[in-house]
């Protein structure tokens, strides 16, 4: 699979070998090369931009505005910037850019951050700018050592030559002379044509440190006098610290204080075990008078009420009510989704230390801008004194990306009840992440569609009720015409020609917190689409895949990725006995996802996915080893799921659930085989992070009713008891 | 109270209560940081560690009970198991986050020297404990046959 030496990942304090202090004073300015403060001007490193820096040895570092978190942006980014320079891939570093909005913002959000599966589409521009323009730098640079023309001067795997003269050096030989002259304001971008890297499956950059335990996480992170510090957390949300006795967590051998916070009451100790034992040991009364204390099935009893009649309108056309009540076939059918939990792997955590003026942070920030803005505001500085070191991170799926920014305010609480003098590291365990909320919305939704004496769809109405996410938060400005676009995403702009439709939405509140889970909307808004579809062409008496296809007249590249799967998951010769194939596509994050999954029933009586088809069209696929892992993960992350995830609240407004025991997780036993086929593409690349999540639980659904008989309408498909 | 450990063929001593978790012994005491934390209660197989050549769950291992015994972590594996599990796992560039791929690799590890041939069901068994919540187990059940072969190869 891979043809290319693995490179090793250089950490940022091994960047230039010039130490952590030096790395953090990164002074890139755009359009202008800089240079290290600090830093010797006969060996320090090229700033060729803030994105690019070249080392005296040649070493290529790309600075990634986005996170790490599995997705790949490293090696991504890398990838355009590797292929504009010329340079050879086993030169290339990469490692997260600080926190800084003028240089790194995502123009998708305004700020820097990560999310919305948008690292690519940016960095198709930026990052092959960065790299053209350092390039521009050394050949300026090489033609004035030589003095030759610089049109003569050619770059092939990072060796810099002049074939008139015989001459030939490599990037470090003119870091100094680069340094002095002034890049060009529009580099000019190669052609696809002559593209070296992309579109190939390199290696990634990150690989080998995650091989033999030497990437280092913020978990991982220990600073001299470092105190751990856990938080008793509210049992209910909404719940605040009425009292609390610590006197028993305080005899606990290592334990050295505890605070009350905003967030919950901190234990502070010198080991992780001694703080979690202090935990224990603390009793704490918790005022409920602004606390949630429904249970799920109150909420969502509630929210099935609401969808009896219509809400809110976000889209309409044709005239629905008379094409309902003209229609030959009527099908009603009513969904219910969920809360879920994240769970990436590697719970919340931060580390804060004060030194001198500078509050400086090591977490897994995905918004950047925004957590470094509120640490300052907890922390009483400017934003510009919080030093916020961005680590690689065991996943997110959303769960990083908080509009708010609350972890990073619990930890900047944390850390300022203890004094603000000793570093602290707090540390979530998977207790305070199953119960911290966060989950992805609760969500019901009506369906009704008819179909006419010829068999063709007229109507589809479709009513959602839940949670909103963007009400109420920092992204609030993104809601369109007053509604939450992620409620309605997929529906609202349902992709087949139905002539009548409407779509409407009723916004419920609660004090438990919601956020984006991975592909947001699309989690529930996929699969009723992708389910309710299949059960009006089966009415219709249409293939699943033909008759889809027939109504995506002007989605040629939605029709596209359908037709791919269709040819490699041999969709017109029948399945295995006792298995079923069922179909879904969807699109989202700018990407079309078709997937195929084969199913039978398992001796439990749990759905058994044996085989996962999946084509997808992201644009040109940077590298596609990268994408396909993508659909892979993506796929499993949504199985699990849907087959046996769900956060469930006790009448009193417990949560059930605490740990993997009782969230459930996808096992590799479950996991399926997967085969991805990347469409051929000249378009900009996009979205992979998330495209793979929404297609596999309506297609898994599909197959299943076609083996029982039965519409699953309910997740997730294994209920418990 | 103060226990002598085997880690990685080291003598290491630590001064700790004896019901501490041998995984935050290894991370807190020792700065081992390669063994991860996931759920603390011998549910995800981040953390786990091999003793005597098995794989065990620092997690919920009190560190007073493996004293003296030999305890390996991804910082020490070694042997020709593991550098071919560590080959496979670049050669499918398995990881995502990678933050389960310490106990991934040395649960994989202790699979190949047991079962030097394992089928899907011995796959299914040995890496049951250790979830993967970026879902990278298509590539580690690869990898692990990838890396059974080149043994094989090895061998002969
Ligand atoms: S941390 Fe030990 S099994 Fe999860
Ligand atoms: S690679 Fe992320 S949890 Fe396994």
């Amino acid at each position: 699979m891979n043809t290319l030496p693995e490179v090793p990942l250089s950490r940022r304090e091994m960047l230039l070998g010039l130490g952590a202090l030096v790395v953090g004073a990164v002074v890139p300015l755009p359009g202008r090369s800089g240079r290290l403060l600090g830093a010797e001007a006969a060996t320090g490193p090229l700033v060729a931009n803030a994105f690019v820096c070249i080392a005296p040895d040649s070493t290529v570092t790309v600075l990634s505005p986005n996170i790490e978190l599995g997705q790949g942006p490293f090696t991504g980014l890398a990838t355009l910037v590797a292929d504009e320079l010329d340079a050879d891939w086993s030169q290339m570093r990469a490692a997260h850019a600080p926190a800084d909005a003028r240089l790194y913002a995502n123009p998708t959000f305004g700020v820097q951050g990560t999310g919305g599966s948008t690292s690519m589409y940016v960095g198709y521009e930026s990052l092959r700018k960065a790299g053209a323009a350092a390039r521009a730098l050394i050949v300026a640079a090489a033609a004035q050592s030589w003095d030759v023309p610089a049109a003569e001067i050619t770059i092939e795997r990072g060796v810099v030559r002049h074939a008139g003269s015989g001459r030939s050096g490599s990037f470090g030989d003119f870091v100094a002379p680069a340094g002095q002259l002034t890049p060009p304001a529009e580099p000019v971008l190669k052609t696809p044509d002559r593209f070296i890297y992309i579109g190939r499956p390199l290696p990634k950059l990150d690989t080998r440190a995650k091989t033999d335990g030497s990437a280092q996480y913020t978990l991982d992170v220990y600073r001299d006098d470092m105190l751990i510090a856990v938080v008793a957390h509210a049992p209910k949300f909404g719940a605040t610290v009425a009292s609390f006795d610590d006197a028993a967590a305080r005899r606990v051998r290592g334990v050295v204080d505890v605070r009350g916070t905003d967030f919950g009451v901190a234990v502070y100790a010198t080991s992780t075990w001694a703080a979690l034992r202090g935990r224990q040991a603390l009793a704490v009364r918790w005022n409920e008078a602004a606390a949630e204390l429904r249970s799920t099935a109150a909420i969502e009893a509630e929210a099935l009420a609401l969808v009896r009649s219509r809400g809110q309108v976000a889209a309409e056309r044709g005239a629905l009510d008379a094409a309902l009540a003209a229609g030959h076939q009527l099908i009603e059918a009513e969904y219910t989704f969920p809360y879920l939990a994240h769970a990436p792997l590697e719970p919340l955590d931060a580390v804060i230390e004060r030194r001198g003026d500078l509050i400086e942070v090591w977490m897994g920030s995905q918004i950047q801008t925004g957590d470094q803005m509120v640490i300052a505001q907890v922390c009483g500085v400017k934003p510009g004194q919080v030093r916020l070191n961005t680590m690689l991170t065991g996943g997110s799926f959303g769960r990083r990306a908080q509009q708010g920014s609350q972890f990073a305010a619990e930890a900047a609480a944390v850390f300022m009840a203890a004094g603000g003098r000793r570093p602290v590291k707090l540390f979530w365990t998977r207790e305070d992440d199953i119960r911290g909320g966060f989950y992805r919305p609760q969500m019901v939704h009506r369906l009704r569609g008819a179909i006419d004496a010829e068999g063709r769809i007229v109507a589809w109405e479709q009513v959602i009720a839940g949670r909103s996410i963007l009400t109420g938060s920092t992204f609030e400005g993104a809601m369109v015409n007053g509604i939450d676009q992620t409620m309605v995403e997929g529906a609202a702009d349902l992709p087949y020609a139905v002539p009548n439709l409407q779509v409407s939405v009723h916004v419920t509140k609660s004090p438990v917190p919601v956020l984006w889970w991975r592909s947001v909307g699309h989690t529930h808004t996929g699969y009723v689409v992708e389910t309710f579809i299949d059960e009006l062409l089966e009415r219709a008496g249409k293939d699943p895949i033909a008759g889809r296809i027939e109504l995506l007249a002007d989605q040629p590249r939605m029709a596209g990725v359908l037709r791919r799967v269709a040819e490699i998951s041999q969709w017109d010769s029948p399945p295995p006995a006792g298995r079923a194939r069922g179909v879904a596509v969807v699109y989202s994050f700018n990407s079309w996802v078709a997937e195929v999954a084969e199913v039978s029933i398992g001796p439990a009586g749990e759905p058994r996915v044996h085989k996962v088809w999946c084509a997808v069209d992201c644009g040109r696929a940077v590298n596609p080893d990268i994408v396909a892992a993508q659909m892979e993960g993506g796929i499993g992350y949504g199985l699990g799921a849907g087959l046996y995830g769900a956060i469930t609240l006790d009448e009193g407004g417990s949560v059930r659930q605490s740990n993997f025991h009782d969230y459930r997780s996808l096992r590799i036993g479950e996991a399926p085989e997967i085969e991805v086929a990347i469409m051929p593409s000249a378009e900009r690349p996009t979205g992979v992070g998330e495209p793979g999540t929404p297609p596999i639980m309506p297609a898994v659904a599909n197959a299943l009713r076609r083996l029982t008989g039965k519409p699953a309408r309910q997740l997730p498909l294994v209920q418990r008891g | 109270m103060t226990i002598v450990l085997n880690v990685n063929g080291v003598e290491r001593t630590v001064d700790v209560d004896s019901d501490t978790p041998l995984l935050w012994v290894l991370r807190d005491e020792l700065r081992l940081t390669g063994t991860k934390y996931g759920c603390g209660i011998a549910q995800c197989g981040a953390c786990t560690v091999q003793i005597d050549g098995r794989p065990v769950r620092s997690c919920v291992t009190p560190v007073a009970q493996v004293a003296g015994q030999p305890i390996v972590t991804i910082e020490g594996v070694t042997g020709p198991e593991a550098d071919a599990v560590r080959e496979a796992w670049v050669q499918h560039d398995t990881p995502q986050c990678g933050y389960c791929q310490s106990g991934q690799i040395l649960a994989a590890e202790a699979l190949l020297r047991a079962t030097p041939r394992p089928t899907d069901a011995d796959i299914d068994t040995a890496m049951a404990g250790n979830l993967c919540r970026c879902a990278t187990y298509p590539r580690i059940r690869q990898a692990i046959k990838t890396a059974a072969r080149t043994l094989e190869g090895r061998r002969s």
